[in-house]
């Protein structure tokens, strides 16, 4: 049952061997980069104590660390930033304005119930 | 990605024939269901964000709990956790890898690449089977609700038992043998039924025992739960006094005055959610990752049966490659909001 009037779009992806060399160093650029931001959270994680006073700036870059991780093994090693703008907006947008609805409701509905239970004395 | 360079606009696309996002069907669903899957994982450390916001300083902390190292023991706080993420990180790699080798079609290559993926993958799911054995069995000291009623978790080098002395008689052991087997676990069972009292061991045959131990080291009980005395958020107890509380609770014969490890009721750690969350969301990850190692299996031996390359490309690859990247991606943000804040 071939078609001749479909678009075979697997076929769009191959490259040669020139490309695949660039593809492969930014691959290591990517995984050296992903090994040090994992490196830097372990020491900062040992070393500095919750009850410390540098510890809210280190909660924060913990989670900016987390998203720039993120963000590359999205964008490169899933291959997203070499998708069509389209594609990645679908993808994207619907499940940020989820998960930034979710944490509102977090914070909101958190910050209710902490003052509801402590009115009630637990 | 490379190579394809047809216009798109309304006339070109009103006919059906080409995809706006220029992609193959399968590749879209594959995307689409790891959206709906990472909506699942969000809501899972959402509400653990929830929890533990409600429950403050009575939360534990990732680097007092998960401190171990396979065959070197305690004081390597979130190391293994670290040696994890990095196995994970590297199969994450050497999938890529395998994808860039099926755009050349370099079919050893990308059977190599595989491979190494695997046992990435095998190596993880291991790691967590040892991490989740350490936190079901839990340390030797385990959690203590000492005399004011408050609780404590306790860090340190815990003595070792060196044997029992029996002193009185029972059903099994004599006056005057020394028992050497299963010490540890005999010890800690005692403890949780409060069958150990002013340096005794009343053993479960009637019989009564001296306990020789060796000296704890370094003992420091960091308070959990408010009692009269002691405080959630003070200071830690350490030195002598230390050792005098814990082991005045410890020996004091009452029931339920320690727990170690962790089940589904309580656990040494924290809070009881906290271990229901430890299991439900390292849990679900771990299933993925396992059935990521599944997938990756299957599509290994059509790589090896040559069934992609007669198609022509190695999309299949690139699809279960999306899947595995996803699992290093929830695993990124596991380990940040369970281990490391």
């Amino acid at each position: 049952m071939e078609r001749d009037d479909l678009i075979e779009y697997s076929l769009h992806n191959h490259h040669d061997e020139a490309q695949g060399k660039s593809i492969r160093k930014k691959i290591l650029q990517v995984t050296v980069l992903l090994t040090v931001i994992t490196t830097v959270e372990v020491i900062l994680g040992a070393m500095i104590k919750q009850s410390s006073d540098a510890w809210a700036f280190v909660k924060w870059s913990f989670i900016i660390m987390t998203l720039v991780k993120a963000a590359y093994i999205v964008m490169v090693f899933m291959h997203l930033g070499d998708e069509k703008k389209a594609l990645r907006n679908v993808i994207l947008i619907p499940y940020a304005m989820f998960i930034l609805y979710l944490i509102f409701i977090l914070i909101w509905e958190g910050t209710m119930v902490s003052s509801a239970l402590k009115s009630f004395g637990f | 990605m490379a190579g394809h360079t047809t216009q798109l606009d309304a006339k070109t696309l009103w006919g059906g024939k080409e995809s706006p996002f220029q992609t193959s069907y399968g590749k879209l669903m594959m995307w689409f269901f790891l959206v709906s899957d990472a909506l699942t994982f969000s809501g899972l450390l959402i509400a653990y964000g929830f929890t533990r916001h409600d429950a403050q300083d009575a939360w534990p902390i990732g680097e007092e709990t998960f401190n171990s190292m396979p065959f070197l023991g305690h004081g390597y706080p979130l190391l293994y956790v670290a040696l994890m993420t990095f196995i994970l990180i590297v199969s994450s790699v050497t999938m890529v890898l395998a994808v860039e080798a099926g755009h050349r079609m370099d079919r050893k290559g990308v059977t190599n690449w595989m491979i190494a993926t695997i046992i990435g993958g095998f190596f993880f799911v291991g790691s967590q089977a040892w991490e989740w054995s350490h936190f079901i069995h839990g340390s030797e000291f385990g959690k203590i609700e000492l005399a004011d009623g408050s609780q404590a978790i306790v860090r340190g080098h815990f003595g070792e038992i060196k044997n029992f002395t029996v002193l009185e008689s029972g059903k099994r052991h004599k006056k005057g043998e020394i028992i050497k087997d299963e010490l540890m676990h005999t010890f800690q069972h005692a403890a949780e039924k409060g069958h150990l009292k002013d340096g005794k061991i009343h053993l479960a045959d009637g019989s009564i025992a001296k306990i020789n131990k060796a000296k704890d080291h370094e003992m420091k009980l960091i308070i959990k739960k408010s009692g009269a005395k002691n405080k959630i958020g003070g200071k830690a107890i350490t030195g002598a006094s230390a050792e005098k509380m814990y082991y005045e609770s410890l020996y004091s014969g009452g029931a339920n005055r320690v727990v170690y490890g962790a089940n589904m009721k309580q656990n040494e750690y924290g809070p009881q959610q906290y271990a229901q969350f430890f299991f439900f969301i390292t849990g679900f990850h771990g299933f993925h990752v396992f059935s990521g190692v599944v997938i990756n299996i299957i599509i290994l031996l059509g790589v090896i049966a040559g069934t992609y390359h007669k198609r022509g490309h190695y999309e299949m690859v690139e699809k279960t490659g999306l899947y595995w990247h996803f699992v290093d991606l929830v695993w990124v943000f596991v380990f940040t909001f369970f281990y490391l804040i």
